[in-house]
């Protein structure tokens, strides 16, 4: 499935969604969104991922790119992710950098 | 509008077939990630030209080729740039044309696509054990790697050398028991998952068995009753010097070993541990003139290799090659190789595999000075990283006790091994060669002005019987390997306490396993550095299989349930660590001066017989004491406790004389294996006051340590 990504920012949080196969190529579309959402200085920042079905290595690069580019105050929410992603993100210890959960409440933050 | 101009050396200034092209920079080596772009930089003395293969991942057949351009060359060095590459996606190897005619040691091949010595990732062997095509033309698949791995402030953790306790490992066999409970087995994700285990047992080194990529398939024997192929599971070959083994990780299948492998490093330096990689630089997997060419042989045999006078290879490492270590270009290569692992993956030390070699001329013959040995000494990059040499090589030269060391290199010492193992099964006229090896060989380090420190103790290692099988087993049972039970060394100084093997009776079992705990107990109250296998701990097995290289199976995995079966061991061991870390006294760096320097009244370390103050230096001797005054710990820098050790390899029991303490001092008693758990050994600080302050009774077989406060 092709790559898509969108973002937004709300209340301070930024949402970046993200669907399809994020490998190389989608790389630098979501690295522009989360250049995007950052200029708004977020406070946090969620990655809606229900509907990622696979993320490779350049992909992680971004998420390290997210958290360096907002700092360590911003925390980084990964919401849904599927087995695949999620054991990715296990395997590379990028699971540690990041809070997983199922699900994200908007009216929550 | 921007007041910066585009960098003008980021521009193409050739093209071909489509691809853009500059030429590139000679250093550094390899294939690097520049704006734009991808560097690529080979060097060959001896080829005429050389062409760049580039695949997409896992095709069959090259995408395109791109010779070097003659005016892009400098030196013996091809390089360029090439643009708008999707590094993420493409592999890339080289041809190499020159001459072949082996008599002058060169076996050039243009049909070949070589991999790149420099190559930081290889990818075709992703997942371990799965057969490759072997008609493939490019069996190990270089890749790039981006270096932007967030490290989170991490830096390597340089704990002094002499409060290191060493724990060995294979990255595979270390979680792939299907008892090892953890999601990816057999990985460096899995290795990361039991770090709580590696906290509890009390180690803060752990020693990883080779890591950089080899070929699991370069076994070409038979299991004798199962007819299954044996693999190369240790991984003593290697085929890449700077890549991750890819198939110790779970995520090489998706090509990120390096993040993996960073990640667990980073886990590791979190929990207070560091990381020494066991690095074969002696040989290569490309074996004699009857092996692959996988890249050394096609891009420079005759520098890489040391060769016969007729072009044939010496083979001082026992495997069919010899890397050519103090040709000037293939030292510069362990040395980038070196720096890069310390710079790039935060290692904190090297042990290296039949270091002797790497002492030898290009002609064979060892060299008093070896460049490449000094120059690692010396190194600002490798500064603080650990450097041990296991002293010796296939061709018969043994150096321990005098490997060119300057200062900084320690080395695996093969003969604390033998003279513990032989003082443990109760050879004679062992007193004076323990009383050595248990100060830190003073005998072998002190004249070439080596501390304690150049002493990496241990009684076991991969290579050789566990502990376990030490206790359990006179003779190597090595029939699985295909060999007719040949290989594998005879001299094992092992003694199997009166059966061959497993056994009911509970006698022979509870005398091996204070068998066990008297080896560990030697081994850590030792000064040096003490250094555990993987499993020990445990009473690991390998059923008396002392050469158990080509075993990917429960053989040579660490089963889990040993944890559950053997708790008392595993107490013992750990609170025998705990109690080396609470003691400085047993921790020196600088040897014993076997004088009183402070004055407290009694020397650094003394010697006790049955008698306090009167050793048994004789042949008949089984029994020797020792005490360590804590006034003299560190030199007399740090106070300690007074330490007291008896050694009572006798098969009967004594009763001894301890030596008094200072007034107000008493005797508590941290460990005796002749109690049976959990009164073997104590919390340190919680040891019990000894009732007797005069007078011990001693078990046979026994080995015990007190501590005087």
């Amino acid at each position: 499935m092709a790559f898509t990504v969108n973002g937004s920012v709300a209340n301070g949080v930024a949402t970046i969604t993200l669907s399809g196969e994020l490998d190389a190529a989608g790389a630098p579309a979501f690295r522009e969104q989360v250049e995007k959402v950052s200029s708004e200085s977020p406070k946090r920042l969620v990655l809606m991922v229900q509907d990622l079905e696979y993320i490779a290595s350049a992909g992680l690069r971004v998420l390290i790119f997210s958290k360096q580019k907002m700092g360590a105050a911003v925390d980084i929410y990964v919401v849904g992710a599927q087995e695949q992603v999620q054991d990715t993100l296990e395997k590379t210890g990028f699971s540690k950098s990041v809070i997983s959960v199922e699900r994200y409440d908007v009216a929550s933050a | 509008m921007s007041l910066t101009v585009d960098r003008i050396d980021i521009q193409p200034t050739h093209n071909y077939g489509g691809f853009r092209l500059r030429p590139g920079r000679p250093f550094p080596f390899g294939a690097t990630l520049v704006p734009g772009g991808v560097n690529f930089s080979v060097f060959s003395s001896h080829a005429v030209s050389c062409t760049l293969v580039l695949f997409d991942k896992h095709a069959p057949q090259p995408m395109a080729e791109i010779p070097f351009p003659d005016e892009f060359r400098i030196g013996n060095v091809f390089t360029m740039v090439v643009f708008d590459l999707d590094y993420e996606n493409i592999e890339y190897g080289f041809r190499m044309d020159g001459p072949f005619d082996p008599r002058v040691g060169h076996r050039f091949d243009k049909t070949k696509v070589l991999l790149d010595p420099y190559a930081k990732s290889i990818g075709g062997r992703d997942v371990w054990g799965q057969a490759p095509n072997w008609d493939d033309v490019y069996w190990h698949r270089a890749r790039l790697v981006p270096d932007d791995f967030d490290w989170e402030g991490d830096r390597p953790l340089e704990i002094p050398i002499q409060d290191a306790v060493i724990y060995e490992m294979h990255v595979r066999g270390f979680t792939q028991h299907p008892s090892s409970g953890v999601k990816y087995r057999g990985t460096y994700a899995g290795v990361a998952a039991k770090i709580p285990y590696l906290k509890s047992l009390g180690v803060n080194v752990v020693e990883l068995m080779p890591i950089f990529e080899f070929d699991e398939f370069e076994n070409s024997r038979i299991h004798p009753d199962t007819g299954e192929q044996l693999l190369n599971y240790w991984g003593y070959s290697t085929v890449g010097f700077f890549a991750p083994k890819a198939a110790y990780a779970a995520s090489g299948k998706f090509g990120m070993q390096v993040d993996e492998l960073k990640t667990l490093v980073k886990s590791l330096h979190a929990n207070g541990i560091e990381v020494i990689l066991d690095v074969v630089f002696n040989h290569t997997a490309e074996g004699n003139e009857m092996g692959p060419t996988i890249s050394f042989r096609g891009i420079d045999n005759r520098t890489y290799y040391m060769l016969t006078p007729d072009g044939y290879y010496f083979n001082f490492s026992g495997t069919g090659n010899t890397l050519n270590c103090n040709n000037p270009i293939v030292r510069n290569m362990v040395l980038d190789c070196l720096r890069y692992w310390a710079a790039e993956y935060h290692i904190d030390g090297f042990r290296f595999d039949l270091a002797a070699i790497l002492g030898r001329d290009p002609w064979g013959a060892p060299l008093a000075n070896p460049p490449l040995l000094e120059t690692l000494a010396f190194d600002p990059i490798l500064a603080k990283c650990k450097l041990i040499a296991e002293a010796w090589d296939a061709g018969g030269l043994y150096q321990v006790g005098s490997f060119p060391a300057y200062g900084r290199w320690a080395e695996w010492n093969g003969k604390f091994r033998d003279g513990i193992r032989r003082f443990l099964k109760g050879d004679s006229g062992m007193v004076g060669d323990v009383s050595q090896r248990i100060q830190g060989s003073p005998d072998l380090y002190s004249g070439g002005n080596r501390d304690a420190t150049a002493s990496i103790n241990f009684i076991t290692a991969h290579d050789g019987f566990t502990l376990a099988d030490m206790v359990s087993y006179n003779d190597k049972h090595n029939e699985a390997n295909g060999e007719g039970n040949r290989d594998g060394s005879n001299d094992n100084d092992s003694w199997n306490c009166g059966w061959e093997g497993p056994t009911d009776d509970p006698e022979i079992n509870a005398l091996r396993k204070r068998q066990m705990k008297n080896a560990l107990a030697m081994l850590l109250v030792s000064q040096g550095i003490p250094m555990i296998v993987m499993g020990d701990e445990v009473a690991r097995t390998q059923h008396g299989n002392n050469n158990a290289y080509c075993h990917d199976t429960d053989l040579s995995w660490f089963d889990w349930s040993l944890v559950d079966q053997n708790p008392d061991l595993l107490g013992f061991v750990s609170r025998c660590i705990a109690f080396r870390k609470a003691h400085p006294a047993l921790r020196n760096t600088t040897h014993f001066r076997n004088t009183d320097y402070v004055g407290s009244g009694y020397p650094d370390i003394s010697w006790h017989g049955v008698q306090a103050w009167n050793a048994d230096w004789s042949a008949e001797s089984r029994f020797i004491a020792f005490l360590l005054c804590g006034k003299h710990a560190r030199g007399g820098t740090t106070p300690d406790n007074y330490i007291y050790v008896a050694l009572n390899m006798h098969w009967d029991a004594q009763t001894v004389e301890i030596p008094r303490l200072p007034e107000g001092m008493a005797w508590h008693v941290f460990a005796n294996t002749g109690a049976a758990s959990p009164e073997d050994a104590w919390e340190p600080g919680q040891e019990p006051r000894l009732e007797d302050q005069r007078h011990i009774f001693v078990g046979p077989r026994s080995v015990v340590i007190f501590v005087g406060r």
